[in-house]
């Protein structure tokens, strides 16, 4: 009985994590500490969450390889969630605050952006990831959910390209997000991630 | 000197709006604002007269630049719709800045640029001038008298501000160095100093600094066309673009370089930094132009700052940044497509 409750308890810690930030920032935004143009503060604070949500779900895997906790899975698909809500978020921030619901020009600055473009795309996917994460869906795709999801890593890709494509005069901040791209990346290769459970071995001896 | 023609699109007293009325206006989108966020625009001060600067704070000019701002001559040019362009308040324009050399982020440049060690300061006039040679700030404004122009200020992002600079023209600076008949552009250089700026010791930088601008020598002559020292009533913040920067309000802020070492005059168009990062994205002139779209953004309307969550403040963006009248003869002929 305790057991469980433990593991709620942990949910439930990384549910008010993750809500955290969006609470800060709009807290910043009603006490008039976001600046001048507050809309594109939470625009692109909500997009590096959103970033950051998926960084963490796709560090899950990798991260129970080499600690066999059993916390890590229980997150995933919560995670998972976040990184969808955020990137929703971001859009409508978008919409909102910078386009102020101008639907001719939302329409025609997603077709004409290629940036927003790559965005539109990785949001798309995310919401088909987001739709396919439910025990009913999972039952139903069957063998070939395993692979759908595993788009996940195609939708990092987009994201980076997305950020990489707004960056002006020094590129040091999205090149640390895309080494940290990277480097997750690098654990899902056969090889790194073959050797992943012998490093926990090796660590726990 | 400036020669002032009266124009329709003039300011008159008549015209300014009675602070009541303003104040209500205010209240108005404040309450727009609500949802949470409130007082969004409550904090926000007028500026109606120049004297109301008493809650911009100090900062610490030398004694000769305190003595030339004591003597400017007020609003000597003012935005001709008051109604839509009220100046913005000073902590949003002086920690909203894009000035990489200190970094990149908006808040960078307030949170970074405070060491920038600008006293003593001293600027090159040089290239094809018969009167060049390295001043000293105090000389090279001593001459000439400090106005304040409450300019627009356009940023390429599609964003704008509206900002009370002190400076004087840069046409009085050039007429002194005396330009040959080879001068056609004015290059301008902004400090390098990577132990002060942070910005310049980025091995990620996409900028080859120093950060390069240019004018064509007749846009450079234009009467708009302002060396800044102050704004709001004081000495430039460093993050602002201390102790001297360029003001081109018919422009893309971007061509308004800050932290001016070097004036050149030059036969050859310069390359401005941002041209040679993105030449398909900036080009040299950079006028203000609702028809002509940066790649990924449209330039047909901006977001006037500060705006609040719920009402972005979309206006549209006017050709040449509403200066047309001053400035649109300066182009005739030129095809402002091919030469944005």
């Amino acid at each position: 009985m305790a057991a469980p409750r433990i593991w709620l308890v942990w949910r439930i810690g990384v549910f008010l994590a993750a809500l955290t930030p969006l609470l800060f920032w709009g807290w910043q935004v009603a006490n008039n500490a976001a600046g001048p143009e507050p809309g594109r503060y939470l625009l692109l604070n909500i997009g590096i969450g959103a970033l950051w949500m998926l960084l963490l779900t796709l560090s899950l895997t990798p991260l129970t390889k080499l600690t066999r906790w059993k916390g890590f899975a229980l997150i995933r698909r919560q995670l998972g969630l976040w990184t969808l809500a955020y990137a929703t978020l971001h859009l409508l921030s978008y919409a909102l605050f910078i386009l102020g619901l101008n639907w001719a020009l939302l329409g025609s600055e997603i077709v004409k952006r290629p940036y927003i473009i790559v965005g539109m795309i990785a949001l798309t996917g995310l919401a088909v990831l987001g739709a396919t994460s439910n025990r009913w869906a999972m039952k139903r795709l069957g063998k070939r959910w395993k692979p759908l999801h595993k788009f996940s890593y195609a939708i990092l890709a987009l994201a980076l390209l997305h950020f990489f494509w707004i960056v002006r005069a020094d590129l040091r901040e999205w090149a640390i997000y895309a080494a940290v791209a990277a480097l997750i990346m690098a654990t899902r290769l056969p090889p790194v991630a073959r050797t992943l459970p012998k490093f926990r071995q090796r660590f726990s001896r | 000197m400036l020669i002032k023609i009266a124009k329709p699109s003039d300011l008159h007293e008549s015209d300014v709006t009675p602070e009541s009325i303003y104040l209500s206006r205010r209240r108005f989108m404040g309450g727009m604002a609500g949802l949470g966020a409130g007082i969004a625009l409550a904090g926000q001060k007028a500026y109606a007269n120049a004297a109301d600067y008493s809650d911009v704070p100090d900062g610490s000019a030398p004694p000769w630049l305190s003595e030339k701002i004591s003597q400017t001559e007020w609003r000597a040019v003012t935005p001709s719709d008051p109604e839509k362009d009220i100046i913005a308040p000073f902590e949003d324009v002086s920690s909203y800045n894009n000035f990489f050399e200190f970094g990149s982020g908006k808040s960078d440049p307030a949170r970074h640029a405070g060491s920038l060690e600008t006293q003593p300061w001293s600027v090159v006039v040089d290239g094809e001038v018969n009167n060049g040679g390295r001043f000293t700030l105090e000389d090279f404004a001593k001459p000439s008298q400090f106005e304040e122009r409450i300019y627009r200020l356009r940023c390429v992002e599609a964003w704008s501000m509206v900002i009370p600079w002190l400076g004087i023209p840069l046409a009085e600076i050039i007429k002194r160095a005396d330009p040959t008949s080879k001068a056609k552009y004015v290059r301008f250089e902004t400090l390098v100093d990577p132990d002060q700026m942070p910005g310049q010791r980025s091995s990620f930088s996409l900028i080859d600094w120093p950060y390069v601008e240019g004018l064509r020598l007749d846009e450079a002559m234009n009467p708009l066309t302002l060396l800044a020292m102050g704004m709001y009533g004081r000495e430039l913040p460093n993050q602002n673009g201390a102790p001297l920067r360029l003001v081109v309000p018919w422009k893309y802020g971007f061509k308004s370089i800050k932290s001016i070492v070097r004036i050149s005059l030059v036969e050859e168009q310069p390359v401005n930094s941002w041209q040679e990062i993105a030449a398909n994205e900036y080009g040299f002139y950079a006028n203000v132009n609702p028809q002509v779209d940066h790649p990924r953004w449209s330039q047909a309307s901006e977001r006037r700052l500060p705006n609040s969550l719920f009402s972005p403040n979309h206006i549209d963006t006017l050709m040449f940044n509403g200066y047309a009248d001053e400035v649109a003869e300066m182009y005739a002929g030129l095809d402002l497509r091919a030469n944005y």
